[in-house]
């Protein structure tokens, strides 16, 4: 079993609040480290601190290499923190064509009202697009409406 | 007073913060004015009580006695909760709720800030994940204080009325003892008499937009960071611990 293996397995365990991206995708497993044959350890970070999925993220490595007979040990670690650039451009496709918009390029956040950022309609792409609310569905995501189509999306918060 | 000692009471005294706050917000859910408000308290909740497990954890750890963070969180007493009075301040109107929120975001902002360049590598770490939650809230709170602030005559006396009764709390964020002191001499933590005037001024700055003032009269409440707290954290405790108390050691 290599490492690029078990990369290979992570592949296949999705977020469970945003299904469409695989944990990989999510720039969340940080590394996997070799213990012995059939026994890993797999380096996590959280999107957000009180990230519930995050629980179900380890739960759900620990199932999949387990149908290889492989047995893992999963670490949480904060730092260094986790940033929305760590998404796969990829994952930023992905997140694009299931109706959630990547992370766009927001400038310096300690600005309290400084410019807001253009944030294109995942449907119609139009740049018309209006801010409901900076706190969404869950922790990484923020609630948005289109003024072109109306169509209302969720905008996957960029966080550096 | 060790570094030890010290060390954990900082840590438990800003967990608590994050918690009993966290917990607040949590009762929100579902009573929110407009859905995406209920959303907005609730992921702000989440985040705090995010925060708190990671400082309950790091405070278990250096306590060393066994103790884990859901010990820590849910099986002490009223009077071991060192958290600031100001949180637990019970949530009253919506507007209140954000001038509870206004007053704690800006602290923490300045205060996480500090924290990243501590000399104790986990609590530059989580002070790293936290400060990028708190530039979300912070400009949430603001935003409410002036739309408020400056919209109708009724939200305006209301939130007014929330500045003027929670301003009193506001002197008891800057709390400093001989954990402070212990902690600053080891570059663990920042010395928060360095940024009590930027604190002040960004907090008079939004105020004044949201055509808002802080009120003559400077009487100031405190206790909360040596366990004497205000009526209303028994409240809290008795539904945050109910399960824990009632089921003890119960998972799920």
């Amino acid at each position: 079993m290599t490492e690029e293996d078990i990369w290979g397995m992570l592949e296949d365990v999705t977020d469970p609040e945003v299904p469409v991206l695989t944990v990989v995708d999510l720039g969340v497993v940080r590394d996997v480290l070799f213990v012995s044959d059939n026994h890993w350890k797999i380096i996590i970070t959280p999107t957000y601190t009180g990230c519930p999925a995050m629980q179900v993220i380890e739960e759900d490595i620990k199932t999949r290499l387990a149908k290889e007979n492989i047995t893992v040990d999963v670490e949480l670690v904060l730092s260094p923190a986790w940033t929305t650039d760590w998404l796969s451009e990829n994952g930023r496709r992905k997140l694009e064509e299931y109706g959630i918009t990547p992370p766009q390029d927001e400038g310096d956040k300690s600005v309290l009202f400084g410019e807001k950022p253009v944030i294109p309609c995942p449907l119609c792409k139009s740049k018309n697009t209006r801010l409901v609310s900076q706190f969404g569905s869950t922790a990484c995501k923020a609630h948005y409406q289109c003024n072109e189509c109306q169509e209302p999306f969720d905008y996957f918060k960029c966080l550096k | 007073m060790t570094k030890q000692e010290a060390l954990f009471e900082f840590l438990l005294r800003k967990a608590d913060d994050s918690l009993i706050l966290g917990h607040r917000l949590s009762e929100w859910c579902g009573h929110g004015p407009i859905l995406e408000e209920d959303i907005a308290l609730t992921n702000i909740s989440l985040d705090l009580i995010g925060q708190a497990t990671e400082l309950y954890k790091y405070a278990a750890e250096v306590e060393g006695k066994g103790r884990t963070e859901d010990d820590l969180a849910f099986l002490r007493i009223e009077r071991e909760y060192k958290n600031v009075l100001l949180v637990e301040q019970v949530n009253g109107d919506f507007g209140k709720t954000i001038v509870r929120q206004f007053f704690f975001d800006h602290f923490e902002h300045l205060l996480y800030e500090g924290l990243m360049n501590s000399k104790d590598e986990r609590i530059s770490a989580i002070a790293t994940k936290t400060i990028k939650e708190i530039k979300y809230h912070i400009r949430h709170s603001s935003e409410w204080v002036i739309r408020l602030g400056d919209g109708t005559e009724e939200s305006h006396n209301r939130v007014q009325a929330s500045v003027t009764d929670l301003s009193r709390y506001m002197n008891e964020l800057f709390y400093q003892d001989e954990v402070d002191e212990t902690l600053i001499k080891e570059g663990i933590i920042p010395d928060v008499k360095d940024f009590r005037v930027e604190y002040e001024n960004n907090i008079e700055k939004i105020l004044e937009e949201a055509t808002l003032s802080l009120p003559e009269e400077k009487w100031q409440l405190s206790g909360g960071r040596k366990g004497v707290h205000s009526e209303h954290l028994g409240y809290l405790l008795t539904e945050l611990q109910y399960m824990q108390r009632t089921y003890p050691g119960m998972e799920w």
